[in-house]
């Protein structure tokens, strides 16, 4: 693989060459626009492209940089931000007909946090529709291709951030995840997905899917670049009172020690459960899974098997608070104040036309999970339903503090497949939401995980995820950098070239 | 429709059982759950942002001087204030809802069990107060276009996002037994000693012609000895005197329903301020189930204990006491005083007293003239247009012998005609008493020759029949003698 190609470097080199005058922001914000307007047309990752606008702030950077200013450390280094987050002047959609042509008058706040670090923005990419599918099929604009098998789904939500990276034609990317959102599309395009403590990073900005659950977080090539990316968005934010303020964890500091190869001491932990379940994970990702879990043992990390029996009930428990939230979340898509309106005839009432651009605006996964939480809530059902479904996320919550009384870490497959055909799963919602079996517990106990490219099985990429305790964030990247070491090259160098379409 | 019965004949059947819910606006210089200004009448849609309009992404931030002002109230109201407490989720469509649902409480209140006493007619009532609680305001909705008004029927809806997000406090009673025939002017009273509190607590001017206090009244009807009645709830009565009214239809409405042996439906009724009825809208048995849960995007509230008992140290006199040391100042009797509360004057009458008045001037101009201007223009004595420091002025000039009450009265004419203070009106319109004793004596000589054998009567002892005299006089200096002085001269001169 030719690595003098711009597109071919991590981030970290990029954010270097730019500041030691080796390149400039603007030719390599080009380089990453040329490669978007070369592959983009067979991948599909990006809903909107701002050409002028990134190049904008490429030229603002290079000029800072003439005139010897002190940049930020990934100053130049160009990003895509999931569709799901709030860009001023920018079309947001959520990949939501029902907000088509809605242009955002505010930043998210992480959007703010990455404009002030000066990295250009180069668009914005696809995702199922408000979050809600694994396999981004769920767009109203049309489903990403998998860089590494157009003819299989790039994962989901946040597949278009992910398949942006791995095709790169983005360096970095910004994600979100809720059960899984930024780890399992991650894992499946052979990217590195970090999903951040809840509450370390803003929401404020960010379409709400599950409230209790969403976490906005970086999508990378590597441990270091998803460090660096995030620390640029995370942090205290008065704008989101659900926002912990209380210091970040130095999770670059972290990926660099993670780099030098050494886990002696660390101890992880194997999820007993997880290997146990029916719906155990596909032979070979468990093959590469354990080869993963061989080198961590070879850089000096003790593995424990820990037993978390409410692991179990994660799925279920999540189809109750996810759904249950969404359909709250999403009463404000009515046509009244923005985004589509449908039925404004004349002839029809405005409960009429809250109606009509309801039915005309949301897809058939969101109707489905605004069905299914408007039932969970409903009285006579909400005890038995969503009330339940918040006792057995508190017993999620203490399976999880009890492992990490006994280990530093946790360790588990990403996801129990590899990426499926377009079609496989669309068919049975229950088949969809298994992609997230082993990712959904971190969300609904609020901890840090990540998932790093370990391998491949059948030729598609398997990940790795570490999860670590609330505020832990740093360990999951010392795991995650660590086992990079073992590796000659990033799983994401060795993906297929792209046919041009 | 069956035809209502009297209001007598139905309480000596029925025993009313009340129970008020009362949303009251809060003063804060900003909304609830973000930065947008709150005054009213701003042009429509000036004062919003993303997280008042519900935009994509935005999320909500508690404002704690609310939460400061509902923790007041609640200490006001003799409640217990939470240790925890947070908001919850009530899932409703609206299109003046941004969100399409309203951030409230529902489970964990801030506060909780408190009562509050009302006297009426010499009698104590004890309203015992179940939760007081915060939440926002919704925006307003203009439909145009159908012949109601109301969202069925219209071509066309406005709305207006300004007053989104306000925060509002909302004031449940638990279920009121006891008060009989006295239910509407208890349901008054309760009302206005509520809006009293609020106003001292200083967190609300509570306006009631600008919406800021708005009362839902629920009222049931049962037999004596009989379990309580189904209730329906009287939606929006926005003045002390709708309370009253909505109270008393409520039980005319129901008694007669009960007697021909029908059912009272439990509903949602429309107060109509013109006709003084109630009429239903929607049926609770079809209600919305607003599928109440925890707002995942705002923190648990934990009111620490030093804060609280700080907030209660700081609390200003309450209007039950003020209306104690008042009507001691004022030297008031029982009844005098509750005239004075009745007729919503306490205020007026403690401003007039501080202009300089006398306590019994002050009370006889607010309770008498003034109180009868009132009512006459249909308005609330606070809405006359004239105040507490021009009726000080008036008594000032009735006491120095400058006016008398007849030519006090003109001056009101004029200073509520918006002629300027009394002391203008009086000079503009020639209004003084005359004092010239020269010109007196000599309108007393003509009426004397005028009247020549009713000054023989007055010369043989006759003292009363000074009255025609007197009244000569009066007519001659266009009512501006001073009627003691003319009668003086009178007497001297007929010795």
């Amino acid at each position: 693989m030719s690595a003098d190609r711009t597109i071919d470097q991590t981030a970290a080199h990029i954010a270097e060459a730019i500041r030691e005058g080796r390149t400039t922001a603007v030719s390599v914000t080009r380089a990453f626009l040329d490669r978007i307007d070369a592959v983009d047309g067979t991948i599909r990752a990006f809903l909107h492209v701002d050409h002028e606008g990134a190049l904008a702030t490429a030229r603002e950077v290079d000029e800072a940089i003439a005139r010897g200013e002190e940049l930020g450390p990934l100053a130049g280094v160009p990003i895509a931000v999931k569709d799901v987050v709030v860009t001023k002047g920018l079309p947001t959609t959520a990949a939501s007909k029902i907000l088509e042509g809605w242009i955002p008058p505010y930043d998210a706040t992480i959007v703010e946090r990455i404009k002030a670090a000066r990295m250009p923005i180069l668009g914005k990419t696809n995702m199922d529709e408000f979050a809600m599918g694994s396999s981004t099929e769920y767009s109203a604009f049309g489903a990403t291709r998998n860089p590494w098998d157009t003819g299989r789904i790039p994962g989901g939500s946040g597949g278009g951030s992910a398949a942006a990276v791995a095709a790169k034609m983005a360096p970095l990317a910004i994600g979100t995840d809720t059960g899984g959102s930024i780890r399992q599309p991650g894992a499946v395009t052979g990217t590195f997905g970090g999903k951040p403590t809840y509450g370390s990073n803003s929401r404020y900005g960010l379409i709400a899917f599950s409230s209790s659950l969403d976490t906005p977080g970086p999508v990378a090539r590597n441990a270091l670049d998803a460090a660096m990316l995030h620390e640029v968005i995370s942090g205290h934010d008065p704008r989101d009172s659900t926002s912990i303020d209380a210091p970040v964890p130095q999770v670059a500091a972290a990926a660099r020690t993670g780099g030098s190869g050494d886990l002696a001491g660390v101890k992880l932990g194997v999820v007993k459960e997880f290997a146990e379940g029916a719906e155990a994970a596909e032979p070979g990702v468990v093959a590469a899974y354990e080869a993963a879990v061989e080198q961590l043992v070879k850089l000096g990390a003790e593995i424990t098997e820990v037993s978390c029996p409410s692991f179990t009930y994660a799925l279920p428990t999540y189809y109750l608070i996810a759904p249950s939230e969404a359909s709250s979340n999403l009463a404000r898509y009515d046509g009244v104040r923005y985004g589509l309106r449908a039925g404004d005839d004349g002839r029809h009432s405005l409960e009429e036309v809250m109606s009509l651009t309801r039915e005309a605006g949301f897809g058939p996964e969101v109707k489905r999970r605004i069905i299914l939480g408007t039932y969970a809530l409903s009285a006579g059902y909400v005890d038995a339903f969503y009330g339940k479904a918040q006792l057995v996320r508190t017993l999620i919550k203490q399976d999880f503090e009890k492992a990490f009384e006994q280990v530093d870490a946790l360790i588990s497959p990403t996801t129990p497949f590899t990426a499926f055909a377009f079609g496989e799963r669309t068919g049975d919602p229950y088949q969809m939401y298994l992609a997230d079996l082993y990712t959904i517990p971190t969300n609904l106990y609020g901890g840090p995980a990540v998932s790093v490219p370990v391998g491949l099985s059948e030729g598609m990429p398997v990940g790795l995820q570490v999860m670590g305790p609330v505020m832990g964030d740093d360990i999951t990247y010392r795991v995650a950098a660590a086992y990079e070491t073992t590796q000659d090259t990033l799983l994401a160098d060795t993906a297929p070239e792209i046919e041009k379409g | 429709m069956t035809k209502l019965n009297t209001f007598e004949q139905a309480v000596e059947t029925y025993e009313p059982v009340l129970g008020l819910e009362t949303h009251i606006e809060l003063d804060t210089n900003t909304k609830m759950f973000c930065g947008c200004a709150t005054a009213f009448g701003a042009e429509p849609n000036t004062q919003v942002c993303p997280v008042c309009l519900a935009l994509p992404g935005a999320l909500p931030v508690a404002n704690r001087a609310a939460v400061e002002a509902t923790i007041k109230i609640g200490l006001a109201l003799n409640c217990r204030i939470a240790e925890w407490t947070r908001f919850a989720r009530k899932n409703y469509f609206y299109p003046d809802m941004p969100k399409n649902f309203q951030t409230s409480q529902y489970e964990e209140p801030l506060c909780e069990d408190g009562h509050v006493e009302v006297l009426v007619e010499g009698k104590t009532y004890r309203i015992e107060i179940e939760r007081v609680h915060l939440e926002e305001d919704t925006g307003k909705t203009l439909h145009v276009g159908g012949a109601t008004g109301r969202i069925h029927g219209a071509t066309e809806s406005l709305v207006d996002y300004n007053r989104a997000g306000i925060p509002l406090v909302e004031i449940v009673t638990r279920p009121v037994p006891g008060t009989g025939a006295l239910a509407p002017e208890v349901a008054r009273a309760y009302t206005a000693e509520l809006r009293d509190i609020v106003r001292s607590l200083g967190v609300s001017d509570v306006r009631m012609e600008q919406g800021s206090l708005r009362c839902d009244v629920n009222l049931s009807l049962n037999r004596p000895g009989e379990p309580w009645g189904t209730r329906t709830e009287t939606k929006n009565v926005n003045s002390l005197r709708s309370v009253e009214r909505a109270v008393r239809y409520e039980v005319r409405r129901q008694s007669a329903l009960l007697d021909a042996g029908e059912r009272i439906l439990q509903e949602t009724r429309h107060f109509h301020e013109a006709t003084g009825e109630t009429s239903p809208g929607r049926s609770k048995e079809e209600a919305t189930d607003y599928r109440y849960f925890p707002e995942p995007d705002l923190a648990v509230m934990e009111p620490s204990r030093e804060w609280v008992e700080e907030l209660r140290a700081g609390l200003p006199e309450l209007p039950r006491k003020r209306r104690e040391r008042l009507q001691a100042a004022w030297s008031l009797g029982d009844k005098e005083m509750q005239s004075v509360v009745n007729a919503d004057a306490v205020g007026l009458i403690e401003a007039t007293v501080e202009a300089g008045a006398g306590a019994a001037g002050a009370v006889k101009w607010w309770l008498g003239e003034l109180s009868r201007r009132a009512n006459e223009a249909g308005e609330e004595l606070t809405g006359l247009a004239i105040s507490p420091e021009q009726v000080a002025q008036l008594q000032g000039m009735v006491d120095d012998g400058r006016l008398n009450d007849k030519l006090a009265r003109q001056v009101i004419d004029g200073v509520l005609a918006g002629e300027g203070d009394p002391a203008d009106v009086a000079a503009k319109r020639g209004l003084e008493v005359v004092s010239d004793t020269g010109a007196l004596e000599a309108a007393v000589d003509e009426a004397i020759s005028a009247n020549p054998a009713v000054a023989d009567k007055i010369r043989g002892g006759t003292h009363a029949a000074a009255g025609v005299l007197i009244g000569a006089v009066m007519k001659a200096t266009k009512g501006q003698a001073d009627a003691g002085t003319v009668r003086q001269i009178i007497l001297d001169k007929l010795k």
